[in-house]
Order: C-alpha cells, then sequence, then structure tokens
C-alpha cells in the first residue's frame, strides 16, 4: 500500500457501549479505494455496530469516522447523509420490504432518489436482477414467494442498483448452504469488481472471507487485534486469530458462555 | 439497608424511564411533524394509511356507532319514563353521540384495529432491518413510515366519527319509532333543535387529536420495538393500551376545555 493515496474510508479511535457492556473500544480501521476488507470476529463482538455507526444508524461514543477525508461526525448532518448516499448496504437477512414487489424493492434507491420515473425503473430493475443471475419475471413476485437464496440475490441487486462506490456486506452467507454461499460470493465479487467499489465486509465464515476480502481485519473485545492480507489470514502467526479461522474450541480467546 | 434503598433505587428507575421514553416521544414527534412542511412527500403511504385507519375501519365503527344509539334510546327511556318526559330522549341520544360517544368510541374501536396493525407492521419492519434499509436507500424511514401515518390519523377519524355520529342518530332513531312507538317527524325534530354546532364541532375536534393519538402511539411503539416478535407483541399492546387510556384521558380535558365556561 502506497501511503500517497488516501483511505475511502478510516476509522479511528471508535468506542460505543451500551449501558456497561463496551462493543466497541476503540477500533482503528482504514480500507483502501476499490478494496474490499473483511471483518471476522466472533458473534457478538460488535461487527454490526461497526457498520451501523458508519452508516449514521448509532451515534459512537467517542472517535472518527472519514468517508473521503470528511469526518462524518464533526461536518453538517447534510454533507454527512451525501457522503453516506454513497453505501449500500446488503442485510444479513435481506430487509426486503415485504409489503412491496421484487421490482420495486430493487429500484427503491433509484426511485427515492427521483433518478428514475416508475416505468423506467421496472426496466432498471429487470436489467440488475439479471446481474445476479434472475429472470426479469421474478419482479412481480413478492419477497415473501422467495427462497432464502433468492431472497439474497434480490437483497444485493437492491444493494447495487444505485451502484454505490461504497458496498457494506453483513454476514452475506450466513443461513445458505455452503454452494449457495459461493454462489452470493460469486456475485458479489462480481458487483464489486464491475463498480469498483470499496467494501467492507463482516462475517463468521472463514471461506467466504477469503474469497471476497483483499485484506481481514479481526475484531475482539472491542478492538482490531490483527489486520492482514487475505490470503496471510490462514498462518498469520498471531494465536488468537489462529484459534478463530481454525475454530479450535481451546485457545487464548476464551468464549463468554455466560455472564 | 437494602431494604430501605432497594425500593428507592426502583422508584427512581421508573421515573427516570418515563421522563426518558416521555423525551423521546417528543423528539418522536417532532421529527414526524417536521416532515408535514419540508419534502420528500410520500402522498402513496398517505393514501394507503387513509385507507387503512378510515375506510377499511368503516364497518367496525359503524356498526358500534348504530347499536349505541339503539342502546341509548332504549336506557334513556326505561330511565325518564319514570318522570314522564319521554321527548328527552332525542335530545339524550344525539348530545350523547356527537359529543362524547360517538369520538371516543370510535377513537377506541379504531385504536385496537388500526393502532395495532400500525404497531405491527412497523414493529416487524424494526426487527427484521426494513427501516435500517430504508435508510440507506435515500429514505428518511419517519417521513416515509411516521409522517403519512400521523397525517392519516388526523384526517381519518374526524369522517369516521361524521359517520358515525349520522348513524348512531340514525340507531336511536330506529329503536325510537319501531320499538318505542315515537313519532318519527317529532323525534327528528327534537333532535334537530336540541342540536348546537358546537356539539358536533367539538366532537370533530377530539376525533382529530384522538386519530393523531392512535397514529403516534402505533408508529412510536413499533419504531422503538426490539427483539422479534415477543418485542413487536409488546410494542403493539403497548400501543392499543396507550391510546386507549390518552383517549379517554384526552377526552376529558377537552370535554373540559369546550364545556366549562
Amino acid at each position: 500500500m502506497s501511503t500517497d493515496v488516501e483511505p475511502k474510508i478510516r476509522v479511528r479511535g471508535l468506542k460505543k457501549s451500551f449501558g456497561t457492556k463496551r462493543v466497541l473500544d476503540g477500533v482503528d480501521l482504514d480500507v483502501m479505494p476499490g478494496t474490499g476488507m473483511v471483518v471476522i470476529g466472533g458473534s457478538g463482538t460488535g461487527k454490526s455496530v461497526l457498520l451501523k455507526c458508519i452508516l449514521g444508524m448509532i451515534t459512537p461514543d467517542a472517535g472518527e469516522i472519514f468517508i473521503d477525508g470528511e469526518n462524518l461526525l464533526t461536518i453538517k448532518p447534510r454533507r454527512a447523509r451525501e457522503l453516506r448516499e454513497q453505501i449500500g448496504m446488503l442485510f444479513q437477512n435481506g430487509a426486503l420490504f415485504d409489503s412491496r414487489s421484487v421490482w420495486e424493492n430493487v429500484a427503491f434507491g433509484l426511485l427515492a432518489r427521483g433518478r428514475v420515473n416508475r416505468t423506467e425503473a421496472r426496466a432498471v430493475a429487470a436489467k440488475v436482477l439479471a446481474q445476479v443471475g434472475l429472470d426479469a419475471s421474478v419482479g412481480d413476485l413478492s419477497p415473501s414467494e422467495l427462497s432464502g437464496g433468492m431472497q439474497k440475490r434480490v437483497a444485493l441487486a437492491r444493494a447495487i442498483a444505485a451502484e454505490p462506490s461504497i458496498m457494506f456486506f453483513d454476514e452475506p452467507t450466513t443461513g445458505l448452504d455452503p454452494i449457495m454461499g459461493a454462489v452470493i460470493d460469486g456475485l458479489i465479487i462480481d458487483c464489486v469488481k464491475r463498480l469498483g467499489s470499496t467494501s467492507i465486509a463482516i462475517t463468521h465464515d472463514m471461506a467466504s472471507a477469503g474469497r471476497i476480502g483483499d485484506r481481514i481485519a479481526m475484531l475482539l473485545d472491542g478492538k482490531i487485534i490483527w489486520e492482514g492480507a487475505a490470503a496471510s489470514v490462514m498462518d498469520s502467526g498471531n494465536p488468537m486469530v489462529d484459534q478463530f479461522v481454525h475454530g479450535r474450541s481451546e485457545g487464548p480467546i476464551r468464549m463468554a458462555l455466560r455472564k | 439497608m437494602n431494604l430501605v434503598l432497594d425500593p428507592v433505587a426502583a422508584i427512581g428507575r421508573l421515573v427516570i424511564n418515563i421522563v426518558a421514553m416521555l423525551g423521546e416521544l417528543a423528539v418522536f414527534t417532532a421529527t414526524a411533524l417536521l416532515g408535514l412542511v419540508r419534502p420528500p412527500f410520500y402522498v402513496r403511504n398517505f393514501g394507503r394509511a387513509l385507507l387503512d385507519i378510515g375506510f377499511f375501519s368503516l364497518p367496525v365503527v359503524a356498526l358500534t356507532a348504530v347499536f349505541t344509539g339503539m342502546v341509548l334510546a332504549l336506557q334513556s327511556y326505561v330511565g325518564f319514563s319514570k318522570f314522564d318526559s319521554s321527548s328527552v330522549i332525542a335530545s339524550v341520544v344525539v348530545l350523547s353521540l356527537t359529543r362524547e360517544l360517538g369520538p371516543v368510541l370510535a377513537g377506541l374501536m379504531v385504536a385496537g384495529r388500526a393502532g395495532s396493525a400500525m404497531a405491527a407492521e412497523i414493529g416487524t419492519m424494526r426487527v427484521t432491518d426494513q427501516i435500517d434499509a430504508l435508510s440507506t436507500l435515500a429514505t428518511n424511514p419517519m417521513r416515509y413510515l411516521v409522517t403519512p401515518r400521523l397525517l392519516a390519523g388526523l384526517i381519518a377519524l374526524p369522517l369516521l366519527v361524521a359517520v358515525a355520529d349520522v348513524l348512531g342518530v340514525a340507531g336511536g332513531f330506529l329503536v325510537s319509532t319501531a320499538r318505542l312507538g315515537f313519532d318519527p317527524t317529532a323525534y327528528l325534530q327534537d333532535t334537530l333543535t336540541s342540536l348546537s354546532r358546537i356539539d358536533v364541532i367539538s366532537g370533530l375536534v377530539k376525533a382529530a387529536v384522538f386519530g393523531f393519538i392512535i397514529a403516534l402511539m402505533g408508529c412510536f411503539h413499533g419504531y422503538r420495538s426490539r427483539g422479534g416478535a415477543q418485542g413487536v407483541g409488546g410494542a403493539t399492546t403497548s400501543a392499543v393500551v396507550s391510546a386507549s387510556i390518552l383517549i379517554l384521558a384526552l377526552d376529558y380535558v377537552l370535554t373540559q376545555a369546550f364545556f366549562t365556561p
């Protein structure tokens, strides 16, 4: 990494507690433009909270979040909203609007931004659905009529429809069988490559992490304890990362079964 | 030691929670109302909410009004016949309906029907991340979900109550003429002479306030629901209970404001 290129996303000293539970305890993270960062970590380690802080759904207690070099927490709310509008998000369970048809879901962001009218939106939705391997006829169905894998594809289509320059993926393969997981990963890689987006994915699926990330960071106890190239994660030399990626129950990380 | 301090701490916690929630509610209401004056306006959502709250509540509100009017006529006949002043019945029916029972009963029915549905829908959207998804798709969830519903509640309830007033009087008329043997013309005459403008207007103003409260409680409790199916269930209950109690309490406040000199 050259040092003169500014990171697309830069997080510094991010802290967030819920009550007495400290979820993020000084997270530092840089994501360079056009690269994919995967954040791994156990369940409940605050991976989602990190994304939600960047998206502005949760206000952190302390720290800085920069997109394109501008600190989202200190600039005018309107400007922060503009910067955040370049983020497309794939939610863990899809979060499709069940009161809307599939094509309305896919075109939702475009309609909201007023970039297309309703007739054009249908055509755009069909095009985006094709990019995730779905037929245009799926567009007329309701999200509840789709299987889990198809819902994930629709959710991905909705996230990429506005061609965001930043993409967030929250556990993209959770709840899918390994083959469908690989298919979704493939689609994610295609989309991110085609749009040249910067991406952050959070997952605990190591196979998926290796496929979609250029770099991997591990979150533990509210801090990034290791960061490195995706290829080096399997022999990082860090005992905690080792334990996690090889899925050992014995090791330096003690799972708190009951607190 | 703890025997003394624990109850005090519990009361303190309760007070803090109540104050925090009131603050949250105030911010919530202000944010939603801001959406009324600043674009974008979600006209389609407003139309849907108006249908849900107003049109689809018509049957249940109409039935409530008709039966209430019928019962009022019957009860006041039983009561007033002792004093040989049966002509008061028309006036009792129309005044109780327009001033009190129309708005209150319609409000309670709509709180049970539409307020609960609102809380369940918005609550489910919250726990399935759909509300967060809205904000990642260049849409402000408060303006998209809450503002149209508040406006719809404010407008739908007076319309419903206007219908309820007419149907309630018709119910009373039906019982008085068909069952109690009153003269139809005289009954209608009595109804009209005992009714003044303020009776109807106060009822419609109450209805507007109740409609706003129903939508506000449905949206507020749905919006802040947490933790899956149980959370949504709790939000639905809270929405109906708080709306009902607020309707009854505000009814007193508004009656005092309108009818005491």
